[in-house]
Protein backbone atom coordinates (compact mmCIF):
# COMPACT_ATOMS: atom_id res chain seq x y z
CA UNK A 1 0.00 0.00 0.00
CA UNK A 2 0.99 3.48 -0.77
CA UNK A 3 0.41 6.53 1.69
CA UNK A 4 0.88 10.01 1.24
CA UNK A 5 2.28 11.95 4.29
CA UNK A 6 3.32 15.64 4.73
CA UNK A 7 6.77 15.44 6.35
CA UNK A 8 6.74 17.87 9.54
CA UNK A 9 10.41 17.45 10.16
CA UNK A 10 11.24 20.76 8.76
CA UNK A 11 9.43 24.04 7.16
CA UNK A 12 10.17 22.51 4.04
CA UNK A 13 7.08 20.11 4.12
CA UNK A 14 8.43 17.82 1.60
CA UNK A 15 4.98 15.41 0.27
CA UNK A 16 6.09 11.85 0.90
CA UNK A 17 4.99 8.42 -0.47
CA UNK A 18 5.76 5.71 1.36
CA UNK A 19 5.50 1.83 0.12
CA UNK A 20 4.77 0.17 3.24
CA UNK A 21 5.29 -3.34 1.71
CA UNK A 22 9.11 -2.51 0.71
CA UNK A 23 9.35 0.56 3.22
CA UNK A 24 10.59 2.99 0.86
CA UNK A 25 9.90 6.53 0.53
CA UNK A 26 10.10 8.96 -2.04
CA UNK A 27 9.39 12.94 -2.43
CA UNK A 28 11.62 13.32 0.15
CA UNK A 29 14.77 16.05 0.23
CA UNK A 30 16.92 14.74 3.15
CA UNK A 31 17.95 11.20 4.88
CA UNK A 32 15.15 12.36 7.68
CA UNK A 33 12.57 12.09 5.37
CA UNK A 34 12.83 8.86 4.87
CA UNK A 35 12.69 7.85 9.14
CA UNK A 36 9.62 9.90 9.26
CA UNK A 37 8.54 8.61 6.70
CA UNK A 38 8.53 5.46 7.79
CA UNK A 39 7.83 6.33 11.23
CA UNK A 40 4.75 8.02 10.37
CA UNK A 41 3.35 4.82 8.20
CA UNK A 42 4.07 2.46 11.15
CA UNK A 43 3.63 4.04 14.23
CA UNK A 44 3.82 7.87 14.54
CA UNK A 45 4.90 9.66 17.48
CA UNK A 46 4.93 13.28 18.83
CA UNK A 47 6.68 15.66 21.09
CA UNK A 48 3.80 16.83 23.70
CA UNK A 49 4.66 20.01 24.80
CA UNK A 50 2.80 21.75 27.73
CA UNK A 51 3.06 23.79 31.35
CA UNK A 52 3.37 22.68 34.78
CA UNK A 53 2.48 24.91 37.09
CA UNK A 54 5.29 25.77 39.95
CA UNK A 55 3.21 25.78 43.16
CA UNK A 56 5.94 28.19 45.38
CA UNK A 57 5.91 30.57 43.02
CA UNK A 58 3.09 33.22 42.53
CA UNK A 59 1.62 33.56 38.84
CA UNK A 60 4.65 31.05 37.69
CA UNK A 61 4.41 28.22 35.13
CA UNK A 62 7.08 25.86 33.88
CA UNK A 63 7.07 24.88 30.19
CA UNK A 64 7.76 21.52 29.42
CA UNK A 65 8.14 18.44 26.71
CA UNK A 66 8.45 14.73 26.29
CA UNK A 67 11.99 14.26 26.56
CA UNK A 68 11.60 11.99 23.55
CA UNK A 69 8.17 11.43 21.27
CA UNK A 70 5.68 9.21 22.59
CA UNK A 71 3.28 7.50 20.62
CA UNK A 72 0.63 9.76 18.59
CA UNK A 73 -2.25 7.79 20.70
CA UNK A 74 -0.56 8.56 23.70
CA UNK A 75 -0.70 12.30 24.16
CA UNK A 76 -3.59 12.92 25.93
CA UNK A 77 -2.68 10.04 28.25
CA UNK A 78 0.70 12.09 28.88
CA UNK A 79 -1.18 15.41 29.07
CA UNK A 80 -3.07 14.40 32.12
CA UNK A 81 -0.14 13.26 34.27
CA UNK A 82 1.32 16.42 33.24
CA UNK A 83 -2.03 18.43 34.30
CA UNK A 84 -1.83 16.14 37.83
CA UNK A 85 1.47 17.48 38.61
CA UNK A 86 2.87 20.55 40.68
CA UNK A 87 6.03 21.43 40.93
CA UNK A 88 8.63 23.54 42.74
CA UNK A 89 11.42 26.02 41.84
CA UNK A 90 14.40 26.28 41.42
CA UNK A 91 13.98 24.66 37.90
CA UNK A 92 16.70 24.55 35.09
CA UNK A 93 16.12 24.04 31.77
CA UNK A 94 16.24 19.93 31.11
CA UNK A 95 15.33 18.84 34.76
CA UNK A 96 13.21 15.66 34.93
CA UNK A 97 10.32 17.25 36.34
CA UNK A 98 8.46 13.70 36.04
CA UNK A 99 9.97 10.59 35.36
CA UNK A 100 8.64 7.85 33.38
CA UNK A 101 5.50 8.85 31.36
CA UNK A 102 4.82 7.01 28.69
CA UNK A 103 8.10 5.63 28.16
CA UNK A 104 10.07 8.99 28.21
CA UNK A 105 10.48 12.15 30.80
CA UNK A 106 9.03 15.13 31.02
CA UNK A 107 12.03 18.01 31.34
CA UNK A 108 11.87 21.47 31.95
CA UNK A 109 12.25 24.07 28.83
CA UNK A 110 12.25 27.09 30.83
CA UNK A 111 14.35 27.71 34.00
CA UNK A 112 12.92 29.13 36.78
CA UNK A 113 15.04 30.46 39.47
CA UNK B 1 23.34 62.02 28.68
CA UNK B 2 24.75 58.65 28.60
CA UNK B 3 26.33 57.05 25.70
CA UNK B 4 26.67 53.70 24.23
CA UNK B 5 27.71 52.45 20.87
CA UNK B 6 24.77 50.32 19.69
CA UNK B 7 21.80 50.59 21.45
CA UNK B 8 19.43 47.61 20.38
CA UNK B 9 15.68 48.38 21.05
CA UNK B 10 13.84 45.02 22.00
CA UNK B 11 15.41 41.65 23.49
CA UNK B 12 13.58 38.96 21.35
CA UNK B 13 15.05 36.56 18.82
CA UNK B 14 16.16 39.02 16.81
CA UNK B 15 17.62 41.61 19.59
CA UNK B 16 19.47 39.25 21.32
CA UNK B 17 21.31 37.58 18.08
CA UNK B 18 22.08 41.17 16.90
CA UNK B 19 23.76 41.93 19.95
CA UNK B 20 25.43 39.02 20.73
CA UNK B 21 27.00 39.30 16.45
CA UNK B 22 27.83 43.28 16.85
CA UNK B 23 29.67 42.24 20.06
CA UNK B 24 31.51 39.32 18.24
CA UNK B 25 32.54 41.53 15.66
CA UNK B 26 34.37 43.70 17.66
CA UNK B 27 31.88 46.08 19.53
CA UNK B 28 31.93 45.90 22.88
CA UNK B 29 29.47 48.24 24.39
CA UNK B 30 26.19 47.27 23.08
CA UNK B 31 23.74 47.32 25.14
CA UNK B 32 19.71 45.86 24.91
CA UNK B 33 16.67 47.70 26.35
CA UNK B 34 13.43 45.54 26.26
CA UNK B 35 10.20 46.21 28.36
CA UNK B 36 9.62 42.59 29.75
CA UNK B 37 11.52 41.45 32.81
CA UNK B 38 13.10 38.94 30.55
CA UNK B 39 14.73 38.58 27.39
CA UNK B 40 13.26 35.85 24.93
CA UNK B 41 10.58 38.17 23.78
CA UNK B 42 7.58 36.34 22.25
CA UNK B 43 9.88 33.26 22.36
CA UNK B 44 8.68 32.85 25.79
CA UNK B 45 5.19 31.93 25.85
CA UNK B 46 5.83 29.59 22.19
CA UNK B 47 6.46 26.35 24.09
CA UNK B 48 6.28 24.25 21.20
CA UNK B 49 8.56 22.20 19.65
CA UNK B 50 10.25 23.46 16.32
CA UNK B 51 12.91 25.83 16.76
CA UNK B 52 16.69 25.82 15.98
CA UNK B 53 16.86 23.11 13.61
CA UNK B 54 18.35 25.07 10.79
CA UNK B 55 20.02 27.36 12.81
CA UNK B 56 21.18 24.85 15.83
CA UNK B 57 20.82 21.45 14.10
CA UNK B 58 18.66 20.83 16.99
CA UNK B 59 15.02 20.81 17.60
CA UNK B 60 14.37 22.75 20.92
CA UNK B 61 11.25 24.65 21.96
CA UNK B 62 11.18 28.47 22.27
CA UNK B 63 11.69 29.31 25.35
CA UNK B 64 14.91 27.08 25.36
CA UNK B 65 15.73 28.65 22.13
CA UNK B 66 15.53 31.96 23.94
CA UNK B 67 17.74 30.69 26.55
CA UNK B 68 20.64 29.51 24.05
CA UNK B 69 20.76 32.77 23.20
CA UNK B 70 20.38 34.68 26.44
CA UNK B 71 23.13 32.88 27.37
CA UNK B 72 25.23 34.34 24.74
CA UNK B 73 24.30 38.14 25.84
CA UNK B 74 25.27 36.96 29.18
CA UNK B 75 28.44 35.32 28.58
CA UNK B 76 29.38 38.23 26.86
CA UNK B 77 28.57 41.01 29.59
CA UNK B 78 26.36 42.62 27.40
CA UNK B 79 24.50 44.73 29.53
CA UNK B 80 20.57 44.72 29.31
CA UNK B 81 18.04 47.22 30.49
CA UNK B 82 14.86 45.45 31.20
CA UNK B 83 11.33 46.62 32.52
CA UNK B 84 12.71 49.44 30.41
CA UNK B 85 9.96 50.88 27.21
CA UNK B 86 11.73 52.91 24.66
CA UNK B 87 9.75 55.90 24.02
CA UNK B 88 11.85 57.64 21.20
CA UNK B 89 14.98 57.32 18.95
CA UNK B 90 15.58 60.13 16.94
CA UNK B 91 17.20 60.40 13.61
CA UNK B 92 20.38 61.57 15.35
CA UNK B 93 20.28 58.09 17.54
CA UNK B 94 19.07 59.60 20.52
CA UNK B 95 17.39 56.63 22.52
CA UNK B 96 14.80 57.94 25.05
CA UNK B 97 13.61 55.06 27.38
CA UNK B 98 11.79 54.87 30.94
CA UNK B 99 11.68 52.62 34.01
CA UNK B 100 11.59 52.48 37.56
CA UNK B 101 14.35 54.51 38.11
CA UNK B 102 12.85 57.20 35.99
CA UNK B 103 14.10 59.15 32.39
CA UNK B 104 17.02 57.55 29.98
CA UNK B 105 19.15 59.34 27.65
CA UNK B 106 21.59 57.65 25.73
CA UNK B 107 23.20 58.67 22.90
CA UNK B 108 24.00 56.07 20.46
CA UNK B 109 26.74 55.45 17.39
CA UNK B 110 24.30 53.10 15.99
CA UNK B 111 20.91 51.81 16.97
CA UNK B 112 18.98 48.02 15.64
CA UNK B 113 15.17 48.02 15.93
CA UNK B 114 14.18 45.02 16.76
CA UNK B 115 10.73 45.44 17.65
CA UNK B 116 9.08 42.64 16.84
CA UNK B 117 5.10 42.67 15.90
CA UNK B 118 2.02 43.08 17.17
CA UNK B 119 -1.17 41.16 16.65
CA UNK B 120 -3.60 42.52 14.11
CA UNK B 121 -6.70 42.80 16.43
CA UNK B 122 -10.72 42.87 15.53
CA UNK B 123 -10.88 46.27 15.28
CA UNK B 124 -9.16 45.72 12.19
CA UNK B 125 -11.89 43.39 10.41
CA UNK B 126 -15.20 45.08 11.26
CA UNK B 127 -16.44 41.98 12.27
CA UNK B 128 -20.12 42.71 12.72
CA UNK B 129 -22.06 41.73 15.95
CA UNK B 130 -21.62 42.10 19.74
CA UNK B 131 -18.29 43.01 21.97
CA UNK B 132 -18.70 40.08 24.62
CA UNK B 133 -15.95 38.78 26.62
CA UNK B 134 -14.10 35.65 25.17
CA UNK B 135 -12.59 37.28 21.82
CA UNK B 136 -8.57 36.87 21.91
CA UNK B 137 -5.98 37.22 19.76
CA UNK B 138 -4.48 34.04 19.33
CA UNK B 139 -1.02 35.30 21.22
CA UNK B 140 -2.61 36.76 23.55
CA UNK B 141 -4.54 33.26 24.40
CA UNK B 142 -0.80 31.86 23.91
CA UNK B 143 0.52 34.10 26.50
CA UNK B 144 -2.49 33.56 28.67
CA UNK B 145 -2.25 29.68 28.81
CA UNK B 146 1.52 29.26 28.51
CA UNK B 147 3.12 31.95 31.02
CA UNK B 148 0.22 32.86 33.50
CA UNK B 149 -1.44 28.86 33.63
CA UNK B 150 -5.24 30.80 32.40
CA UNK B 151 -7.68 28.17 29.99
CA UNK B 152 -9.23 31.08 27.62
CA UNK B 153 -11.98 28.78 26.97
CA UNK B 154 -13.77 25.37 26.79
CA UNK B 155 -15.55 25.38 23.21
CA UNK B 156 -13.50 27.47 20.24
CA UNK B 157 -13.51 28.93 16.50
CA UNK B 158 -10.40 30.32 15.43
CA UNK B 159 -9.87 33.00 12.73
CA UNK B 160 -7.10 32.57 10.41
CA UNK B 161 -4.99 29.78 9.49
CA UNK B 162 -1.54 31.80 10.22
CA UNK B 163 0.67 29.24 12.48
CA UNK B 164 -0.13 30.99 15.47
CA UNK B 165 -3.57 29.70 15.00
CA UNK B 166 -2.63 26.52 14.51
CA UNK B 167 -0.62 25.87 17.22
CA UNK B 168 -2.97 26.98 19.46
CA UNK B 169 -5.78 25.05 18.06
CA UNK B 170 -3.59 22.41 18.92
CA UNK B 171 -2.69 23.40 22.25
CA UNK B 172 -6.15 24.33 23.35
CA UNK B 173 -7.45 20.89 22.21
CA UNK B 174 -4.47 18.70 24.66
CA UNK B 175 -5.57 21.23 27.37
CA UNK B 176 -9.18 19.36 26.88
CA UNK B 177 -10.69 22.08 25.30
CA UNK B 178 -13.27 21.71 21.87
CA UNK B 179 -12.15 23.29 18.46
CA UNK B 180 -14.74 23.39 16.50
CA UNK B 181 -13.37 25.03 13.56
CA UNK B 182 -10.69 26.97 11.76
CA UNK B 183 -11.81 29.10 9.21
CA UNK B 184 -9.43 30.80 6.77
CA UNK B 185 -10.79 33.78 4.61
CA UNK B 186 -8.43 32.96 1.97
CA UNK B 187 -8.24 29.87 -0.54
CA UNK B 188 -5.45 28.59 1.38
CA UNK B 189 -3.91 28.41 4.40
CA UNK B 190 -1.14 30.92 5.68
CA UNK B 191 0.73 28.67 7.99
CA UNK B 192 3.25 26.10 7.15
CA UNK B 193 2.30 22.63 6.12
CA UNK B 194 3.85 20.45 8.75
CA UNK B 195 1.11 23.03 11.05
CA UNK B 196 -1.55 21.75 9.01
CA UNK B 197 -0.49 18.21 9.38
CA UNK B 198 0.63 18.04 13.58
CA UNK B 199 -2.46 20.57 14.59
CA UNK B 200 -5.10 20.47 13.16
CA UNK B 201 -5.19 16.91 11.41
CA UNK B 202 -3.56 14.89 14.03
CA UNK B 203 -6.81 16.09 16.19
CA UNK B 204 -9.17 16.07 13.57
CA UNK B 205 -9.83 19.82 13.81
CA UNK B 206 -11.66 21.04 10.70
CA UNK B 207 -9.80 23.76 8.03
CA UNK B 208 -12.87 26.00 6.23
CA UNK B 209 -10.95 27.88 3.72
CA UNK B 210 -12.54 30.68 2.27
CA UNK B 211 -14.68 30.91 5.40
CA UNK B 212 -14.68 33.86 7.57
CA UNK B 213 -16.58 35.36 10.83
CA UNK B 214 -19.49 36.96 9.84
CA UNK B 215 -20.91 38.30 12.93
CA UNK B 216 -20.26 37.59 16.68
CA UNK B 217 -22.95 36.63 19.17
CA UNK B 218 -23.05 37.07 23.13
CA UNK B 219 -24.00 39.69 25.68
CA UNK B 220 -21.49 39.53 28.29
CA UNK B 221 -19.67 36.40 27.45
CA UNK B 222 -19.11 34.99 23.77
CA UNK B 223 -22.19 32.82 22.82
CA UNK B 224 -21.00 31.74 19.46
CA UNK B 225 -20.04 33.07 16.16
CA UNK B 226 -21.88 32.69 12.59
CA UNK B 227 -19.65 31.81 9.79
CA UNK B 228 -19.80 31.90 5.97
CA UNK B 229 -18.01 31.22 2.71
CA UNK B 230 -16.39 34.10 1.03
CA UNK B 231 -16.95 34.87 -2.93
CA UNK B 232 -13.90 35.47 -5.54
CA UNK B 233 -14.19 39.25 -4.14
CA UNK B 234 -14.08 38.20 -0.65
CA UNK B 235 -17.52 39.43 -0.08
CA UNK B 236 -19.67 36.55 2.62
CA UNK B 237 -22.09 34.87 0.93
CA UNK B 238 -25.36 34.92 3.04
CA UNK B 239 -26.54 31.72 2.07
CA UNK B 240 -23.56 29.89 3.55
CA UNK B 241 -24.08 31.47 6.82
CA UNK B 242 -24.08 28.65 9.68
CA UNK B 243 -24.06 29.18 13.67
CA UNK B 244 -21.72 27.60 15.69
CA UNK B 245 -22.22 28.07 19.41
CA UNK B 246 -18.71 28.56 21.60
CA UNK B 247 -17.38 30.80 24.50
CA UNK B 248 -14.07 31.56 22.51
CA UNK B 249 -12.82 33.11 19.47
CA UNK B 250 -9.45 33.43 18.65
CA UNK B 251 -8.08 35.64 16.00
CA UNK B 252 -4.87 35.12 13.92
CA UNK B 253 -5.10 37.45 11.18
CA UNK B 254 -2.05 38.61 10.62
CA UNK B 255 0.94 40.58 12.11
CA UNK B 256 2.12 44.00 12.21
CA UNK B 257 5.36 45.36 12.48
CA UNK B 258 5.87 47.28 15.31
CA UNK B 259 7.33 50.60 14.05
CA UNK B 260 6.10 53.46 15.78
CA UNK B 261 9.63 54.21 16.94
CA UNK B 262 10.94 53.59 13.49
CA UNK B 263 8.50 56.11 12.14
CA UNK B 264 8.98 58.72 14.35
CA UNK B 265 12.86 58.72 13.96
CA UNK B 266 12.04 59.54 10.10
CA UNK B 267 12.83 55.96 9.04
CA UNK B 268 11.04 55.27 5.59
CA UNK B 269 9.43 52.43 5.76
CA UNK B 270 8.15 49.79 3.13
CA UNK B 271 3.67 49.66 2.53
CA UNK B 272 4.27 46.09 1.40
CA UNK B 273 6.37 44.83 4.17
CA UNK B 274 5.61 47.77 7.41
CA UNK B 275 8.90 47.24 8.32
CA UNK B 276 11.94 49.50 7.31
CA UNK B 277 13.40 50.01 3.57
CA UNK B 278 16.78 48.23 4.49
CA UNK B 279 19.97 47.32 2.57
CA UNK B 280 21.67 43.79 3.19
CA UNK B 281 23.17 45.15 6.08
CA UNK B 282 19.77 45.74 7.81
CA UNK B 283 20.38 49.16 7.80
CA UNK B 284 17.77 51.70 7.22
CA UNK B 285 17.38 54.62 5.05
CA UNK B 286 19.05 56.73 8.05
CA UNK B 287 22.71 55.91 8.34
CA UNK B 288 23.56 54.27 11.39
CA UNK B 289 19.64 52.61 11.88
CA UNK B 290 19.56 49.21 11.56
CA UNK B 291 16.27 46.77 11.88
CA UNK B 292 16.04 43.22 11.81
CA UNK B 293 13.89 40.34 12.88
CA UNK B 294 10.22 40.63 12.65
CA UNK B 295 9.60 44.38 12.81
CA UNK B 296 11.77 44.43 9.21
CA UNK B 297 9.63 41.74 7.99
CA UNK B 298 7.20 38.68 9.44
CA UNK B 299 9.09 35.76 9.38
CA UNK B 300 8.40 31.95 9.17
CA UNK B 301 10.78 30.97 11.55
CA UNK B 302 12.83 32.37 14.21
CA UNK B 303 15.74 30.63 12.83
CA UNK B 304 15.67 33.23 10.03
CA UNK B 305 15.11 36.01 12.42
CA UNK B 306 18.90 35.06 14.06
CA UNK B 307 20.12 35.51 10.77
CA UNK B 308 19.26 38.36 9.49
CA UNK B 309 19.73 39.86 13.03
CA UNK B 310 23.18 38.43 12.99
CA UNK B 311 23.63 41.15 9.42
CA UNK B 312 22.35 43.82 11.42
CA UNK B 313 24.81 43.44 14.28
CA UNK B 314 27.60 43.17 12.28
CA UNK B 315 26.27 45.88 10.27
CA UNK B 316 25.98 48.39 13.06
CA UNK B 317 29.29 47.41 14.87
CA UNK B 318 31.09 47.91 11.55
CA UNK B 319 29.29 51.48 11.33
CA UNK B 320 29.53 52.19 15.05
CA UNK B 321 33.48 51.78 14.61
CA UNK B 322 33.53 54.49 11.69
CA UNK B 323 33.51 51.69 9.08
CA UNK B 324 30.60 53.65 6.20
CA UNK B 325 29.58 52.34 3.14
CA UNK B 326 29.63 54.89 0.40
CA UNK B 327 28.88 52.85 -2.96
CA UNK B 328 25.64 53.23 -4.75
CA UNK B 329 23.17 50.64 -3.78
CA UNK B 330 20.93 49.13 -6.17
CA UNK B 331 17.07 48.90 -5.92
CA UNK B 332 15.44 45.62 -6.01
CA UNK B 333 12.23 45.14 -7.39
CA UNK B 334 9.10 42.81 -7.04
CA UNK B 335 8.41 41.41 -10.18
CA UNK B 336 5.83 38.97 -11.66
CA UNK B 337 4.85 37.15 -8.78
CA UNK B 338 6.63 37.89 -6.22
CA UNK B 339 4.91 39.81 -3.42
CA UNK B 340 8.14 41.93 -1.84
CA UNK B 341 11.49 41.57 -1.85
CA UNK B 342 14.12 42.05 1.46
CA UNK B 343 16.81 43.42 1.14
CA UNK B 344 15.12 46.63 -0.92
CA UNK B 345 18.92 48.18 -1.60
CA UNK B 346 21.88 46.10 -1.99
CA UNK B 347 25.88 47.01 -2.25
CA UNK B 348 27.78 45.45 -4.71
CA UNK B 349 31.06 43.52 -3.30
CA UNK B 350 29.61 40.82 -1.77
CA UNK B 351 26.95 37.87 -2.28
CA UNK B 352 23.77 38.68 -1.13
CA UNK B 353 20.19 36.79 0.20
CA UNK B 354 17.40 38.16 -0.95
CA UNK B 355 14.22 36.80 0.56
CA UNK B 356 10.64 37.38 -0.73
CA UNK B 357 6.87 36.01 -0.59
CA UNK B 358 5.18 35.00 -3.71
CA UNK B 359 1.21 36.41 -4.38
CA UNK B 360 0.05 33.13 -4.64
CA UNK B 361 0.47 29.24 -4.43
CA UNK B 362 1.73 27.76 -6.91
CA UNK B 363 3.64 24.67 -8.11
CA UNK B 364 7.00 24.28 -9.40
CA UNK B 365 8.10 27.96 -9.85
CA UNK B 366 11.44 29.24 -11.61
CA UNK B 367 12.20 32.34 -10.00
CA UNK B 368 14.73 34.73 -12.34
CA UNK B 369 16.85 37.43 -10.85
CA UNK B 370 17.29 40.09 -13.54
CA UNK B 371 18.90 43.55 -13.83
CA UNK B 372 17.70 45.04 -17.40
CA UNK B 373 18.05 42.59 -19.61
CA UNK B 374 21.03 40.43 -17.71
CA UNK B 375 19.79 37.42 -15.59
CA UNK B 376 22.04 37.36 -12.21
CA UNK B 377 20.49 34.25 -10.61
CA UNK B 378 17.76 31.65 -11.35
CA UNK B 379 16.28 28.99 -8.88
CA UNK B 380 13.97 26.55 -9.45
CA UNK B 381 11.59 25.64 -6.34
CA UNK B 382 8.92 22.31 -6.24
CA UNK B 383 6.29 24.64 -4.80
CA UNK B 384 5.47 28.10 -3.42
CA UNK B 385 3.17 29.46 -1.31
CA UNK B 386 2.49 32.87 0.29
CA UNK B 387 2.97 31.34 3.87
CA UNK B 388 6.48 30.29 3.16
CA UNK B 389 9.65 32.93 2.76
CA UNK B 390 11.52 32.06 -0.32
CA UNK B 391 15.22 32.87 -0.53
CA UNK B 392 17.55 33.34 -3.38
CA UNK B 393 21.34 33.97 -3.06
CA UNK B 394 23.23 36.28 -5.17
CA UNK B 395 26.84 36.01 -5.67
CA UNK B 396 28.82 38.56 -5.35
CA UNK B 397 30.31 38.38 -9.19
CA UNK B 398 26.62 38.27 -10.61
CA UNK B 399 25.89 41.43 -8.45
CA UNK B 400 28.82 43.33 -10.46
CA UNK B 401 27.05 42.69 -13.22
CA UNK B 402 23.78 44.44 -12.49
CA UNK B 403 22.45 48.14 -13.38
CA UNK B 404 19.67 49.17 -10.73
CA UNK B 405 17.02 47.57 -10.12
CA UNK B 406 17.01 44.34 -9.76
CA UNK B 407 14.42 42.67 -10.53
CA UNK B 408 12.57 38.94 -8.90
CA UNK B 409 9.76 37.14 -10.89
CA UNK B 410 8.53 33.94 -11.66
CA UNK B 411 7.11 31.72 -13.89
CA UNK B 412 5.32 28.51 -13.78
CA UNK B 413 7.26 25.26 -14.75
CA UNK B 414 6.11 22.17 -15.92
Amino acid sequence: MKKELTCIICPRGCSLVVDTETMTVTGNNCARGVKYGIEEATHPVRTVTSILRVANRCDSMVSVKTAAPIAKEDMFQAMEVIRATQVNAPIAIGDVLIANVCGTDIVATKDIR
Amino acid sequence: MMTHDIVVVGGGPAGMAAAVAAFDAGCRDVVILDREPQLGGILRQCIHNGFGLHKLGTELTGPEYAAVYAKKVEERGIRTYLETTVTRVTEDKVVTAQNREGLLKIQAKAVILSMGCRERSRGALNISGTRPAGVYSAGTAQKLMNCEGFMPGKKVVILGSGDIGLIMARRMTLEGAKVEAVCELMPYSGGLKRNIVQCLQDFGIPLYLSTTVAKIHGEKRLEGVTIAQVDENRQIMESTARYIPCDTLLLSVGLIPENELSREAGVPLSPITSGPLVDENRQTQIPGIFACGNVAQVHDLVDYVSDEAELAGAGAAAYAAGKTATAEALQTVPGNGVRYVLPQFVHRGQDVSLFMRVTEPLGKVRFTVKSGQTVLATAVRPQVAPGEMERINLKSQALDMAVAPITVSLEVVE
